[in-house]
C-alpha cells in the first residue's frame, strides 16, 4: 500500500482515538464542569465534614459556584479546615455561612452556601466562621431513638 | 596476490561440541574460492564467523587486515556494508516486492534519490536476468528465481566480498547452470573476492579459482579444481566420485547389525 | 528423592528468574535502539495502521455489544432499588474505568499480538532477520522497535474508542430500548465520571497494557524456534502471558488509583 495512503488510514484513526477521548470527556465526564478559570479561594472550619470528598461541589441556592480543593486537619483547634475555590464571579459577603449537605438521601456530600447581609464581601484567604457540620447518620439515628424514648416515658407517666 | 580475508589458527566450538579446529584458509582478492565438504562439516559455521556472527573461541579472521571479532558494534556493521551475502533459499523480505528488497540495501545505507535507486535496481535485476520480475512478491516467484533476486540485493552496493550459502540448494539443472554463471560473471564484474559454500561438486569446480574440502571441521584438502580432480586423497576421492562409503562412513557411528539382531557370537 | 525434587524445583526457579531477567535486559535493548527508530516514523506509521487500524473492527464491535449489555444488567438490578437514573454513570464508569482498557488489552493480544509474534517468529525462521544483520542493519532497529511504538500507539486509541462506543451502545439500550429518561442518563453520567480521575486513570492503563502486550507479543515472537510447531506454540504464549500480565497490572494500577 502507498505510503500517502497508510498515512492518511493511521491520521483517521489517531483523530478517532481523539474524538472518542473528547467525547469521553465531555459528553460522558465533567470536563464542561471542571474548569473554571478565575477563582479565589477561601476556607471553612468544620467539626465533622461526614464524607466530604475533594472536588466536591460549593453550591449556593443549588447552582455550583465554587469546588472543595483541600481537606485539612487542624490539630490546634481539632476542627477540619476546608479550602474552596470560588468562582470569581460569584462573590458572597463577609458572613455567609457554610452547610455540609447531602444530593438526594445517601447521595455525595457537598457544600451548600448561604449568603449573610455583610456589605464587605469574602476576599482571597478569608475563613467563614459560620459553618454547620455534616449530618452524622448514628447520631440522627441515636436522636431519633432517645426521643422516642422520651416519649415512651411521658406517656407512661 | 594478497588476501581479502585470511583465517588463522580458528577454533570454534558450541559448549563441549567443538564445530571447528585448526582452521587456516586464505581467500586472494578477485577469486573465487570454494568450501566444500558433507553436511555438517562446519562449512556455513565459516561464512558466520567471517560475518562476525558469531565469534572464535580461539585465532582470528581478519578481512582487509581487520580482526572480524575485535570490532564495536559500528566497526561491524561498517565492515558488513563492504559484503554481501547470500542465505540459503534466499531469505528475501517477504512483506517486500522484488525491486524494494533489491532497493533495500540502497535506500537504508544511501542518500541517492529514488529515480538513481530505480536505475540502479533494474540493472541488478538485469544482471541476475529478472528486470521484468520486479513488481512482483517473492511469493509469486519460484525457488530459483528467488535466489537469483537474493543474489541482485547481495550485490546491490556492489560490496568487496559476497558470501554463497548453499546457492545450488534445491535447485532444477537448468537455474543451477544459471546461477553458476552469474556467480563467476558477477565476481569478474565487480572485482569482487566470492566464497561460495556448497556440496555440488559438478557446479563448483566449473567455476571456482581454489577449492577447500572440509570434514568434521577440519580442513582435509585443497587445491584448484583441476588438482582435486586427479587427487589420491581418500576422503577428495569418495566426494567428488560420490562414492557411498570411505572416510565419510554411511552408517551412523554405534552397534554392529549382528549385534542389533542378536547374531553375535554366543559367549 | 527430597534433595532431588528440591533441586529440580530450585532450578526451575532459577531458570524462571533468568528468562524474567533476560526479558527485562531485551526490553531495555529494545528501548535503547528507539531513538533510531523514530527517526523513521514512517515506518512507526505503517505499523500503527497494520496493528491498530486493523483491529479497529473488532474493539468497536465489542465495545458496543458490552455497552449494550452492561445496560441491560445494570437495569435489571439498579430497577430494584428504584435508581435507574444511575444507569448512564454505572455504564460509564465500568468501561472507562476497567472493561474500556482491559478488555481492549485482551482482544488486542489475541489479534493483534497473535499476528505479530507469528510474524516475528517466521521472519526469524526464514532468516529475514539475519540478513538484515548482514545488511549492517539492526533488525530490532529496523522491525522490532516500530512495532513495539505503534502497539503502544494503538492501544491507548483503540480502547478510547471501546469505551465511546460502550456508552453509546448503553445510550442506545438503556434510553432508546428500555426508556430510562435521557435527561438523567446524561447527568448522572456526568455527574459519577470524572475526566481526570476516571477517564485519564483509563487511557493510563491502556497505555501500560500496550506496553505490556506489544513487547510480550514481540519478545515471543524472537524468541520463537525456527519451526512451524514452535512459532504456534509462542502465539499461545503470548497470548497466556499477556492476559497474565494485563490482569495483574489492572490490579495494581486500580488499586494505586482508585483508592479514595
Amino acid at each position: 500500500m502507498h505510503r500517502k495512503t497508510i498515512d492518511v488510514w493511521v491520521g483517521l484513526f489517531v483523530l478517532l482515538g481523539l474524538a472518542s477521548l473528547l467525547f469521553l470527556a465531555f459528553q460522558a465526564g465533567n470536563m464542561s464542569s471542571v474548569s473554571f478559570g478565575q477563582t479565589y479561594s477561601i476556607t471553612g472550619r468544620f467539626d465533622n465534614i461526614g464524607g466530604l470528598k475533594p472536588q466536591a461541589p460549593v453550591k449556593s441556592a443549588g447552582v455550583v459556584v465554587g469546588r472543595v480543593s483541600e481537606i485539612t486537619f487542624d490539630d490546634q483547634r481539632f476542627q477540619a479546615s476546608v479550602r474552596l475555590d470560588m468562582d470569581t464571579d460569584y462573590k458572597f459577603p463577609k458572613d455567609s455561612s457554610l452547610k455540609i449537605l447531602t444530593a438526594g438521601l445517601l447521595g455525595e456530600q457537598y457544600i451548600g452556601i448561604e449568603a449573610g447581609g455583610d456589605d464587605k464581601n469574602l476576599a482571597e484567604g478569608d475563613s467563614i466562621m459560620r459553618t454547620q457540620s455534616a449530618t452524622v447518620l448514628e447520631d440522627l439515628i441515636n436522636q431519633f431513638i432517645y426521643s422516642k424514648a422520651a416519649e415512651g416515658k411521658e406517656g407512661s407517666e | 596476490m594478497s588476501n581479502l580475508v585470511e583465517i588463522r589458527d580458528l577454533h570454534f566450538a558450541y559448549g563441549e561440541r567443538s564445530i571447528l579446529s585448526n582452521l587456516r584458509m586464505d581467500f586472494p582478492r578477485g577469486k573465487l574460492i570454494a568450501v566444500m565438504g558433507g553436511s555438517g562439516c562446519g562449512k556455513t559455521t565459516v561464512l558466520r564467523l567471517i560475518g562476525g556472527q558469531i565469534r572464535p573461541q580461539r585465532g582470528e579472521v581478519r578481512i582487509g587486515g581487520e580482526v572480524v571479532h575485535q570490532l564495536d558494534t559500528q566497526g561491524l556493521y561498517r565492515l558488513r556494508r563492504r559484503m554481501g551475502m547470500l542465505f540459503q533459499f534466499g531469505a528475501l523480505f517477504t512483506d517486500l516486492s522484488v525491486f524494494d528488497n533489491v532497493a533495500f540495501p540502497l535506500r537504508e545505507h544511501t542518500d541517492l534519490p529514488e529515480e538513481l535507486i530505480r536505475d540502479l535496481v533494474l540493472m541488478k535485476l538485469n544482471a541476475v536476468g529478472l528486470r521484468n520480475a520486479h513488481r512482483l512478491k517473492p511469493a509469486e516467484i519460484s525457488g530459483g528465481m528467488a535466489r537469483r533476486v537474493a543474489v541482485a540485493r547481495a550485490v546491490a552496493l556492489d560490496p568487496e566480498l559476497i558470501m554463497y550459502d548453499e546457492p545450488f540448494a534445491g535447485l532444477d539443472p537448468i537455474s543451477m547452470g544459471v546461477t553458476a554463471n552469474l556467480i563467476r560473471n558477477l565476481n569478474d564484474a565487480l572485482g569482487s573476492t566470492s566464497i561460495l559454500v556448497s556440496h555440488d561438486v559438478h557446479e563448483c569446480f566449473a567455476i571456482a579459482d581454489y577449492v577447500y574440502f572440509m570434514s568434521a571441521g577440519k580442513i582435509v584438502a585443497e587445491g584448484t579444481p583441476d588438482e582435486l580432480r586427479i587427487s589420491e586423497d581418500p576422503y577428495v576421492k569418495q566426494f567428488v566420485n560420490a562414492a557411498p562409503d570411505g572416510p565419510v562412513p554411511f552408517h551412523y557411528p554405534g552397534k554392529s547389525l549382528a549385534d542389533d539382531l542378536g547374531l553375535g557370537v554366543r559367549k | 528423592m527430597i534433595g532431588r525434587l528440591l533441586g529440580s524445583v530450585g532450578s526451575l526457579v532459577r531458570e524462571g528468574v533468568a528468562s524474567l531477567g533476560f526479558a527485562v535486559r531485551s526490553f531495555f535493548n529494545l528501548l535503547r535502539v528507539s531513538p533510531g527508530a523514530f527517526r523513521r516514523p514512517g515506518l512507526i506509521s505503517e505499523q500503527i495502521h497494520f496493528i491498530g487500524n486493523y483491529s479497529l473492527v473488532i474493539i468497536a464491535v465489542s465495545g458496543l455489544f458490552v455497552g449494550m449489555v452492561l445496560a441491560l444488567q445494570g437495569y435489571y438490578t439498579l430497577n430494584q432499588y428504584g435508581a435507574e437514573q444511575m444507569l448512564g454513570q454505572v455504564v460509564a464508569l465500568a468501561l472507562v474505568r476497567e472493561l474500556g482498557p482491559v478488555v481492549t488489552a485482551l482482544l488486542f493480544a489475541g489479534r493483534a499480538g497473535t499476528s505479530l509474534t507469528a510474524q516475528i517468529g517466521l521472519m526469524k525462521a526464514g532468516e529475514q532477520l539475519s540478513a538484515m544483520e548482514m545488511m549492517a542493519i539492526n533488525p530490532l532497529q529496523r522491525v522490532l522497535a516500530p512495532r513495539f511504538w505503534a502497539g503502544v500507539v494503538a492501544m491507548p486509541v483503540l480502547a478510547t474508542v471501546f469505551s465511546a462506543v460502550g456508552v453509546m451502545g448503553g445510550y442506545l439500550v438503556g434510553v432508546k430500548l428500555i426508556g430510562v429518561d435521557e435527561g438523567s442518563f446524561w447527568a448522572q453520567m456526568q455527574a459519577g465520571v470524572d475526566v481526570r480521575n476516571d477517564v485519564l486513570n483509563g487511557v493510563i492503563k491502556s497505555f501500560i497494557f500496550g506496553i505490556a502486550v506489544t513487547f510480550t507479543a514481540l519478545f515471543q515472537g524472537y524468541q520463537a524456534q525456527p519451526t512451524p510447531e514452535d512459532v504456534s506454540r509462542a502465539t499461545t504464549r503470548t497470548v497466556v502471558i499477556a492476559s497474565l500480565l494485563v490482569w495483574g497490572l489492572n490490579f495494581v494500577m486500580t488499586a494505586l488509583m482508585f483508592n479514595k
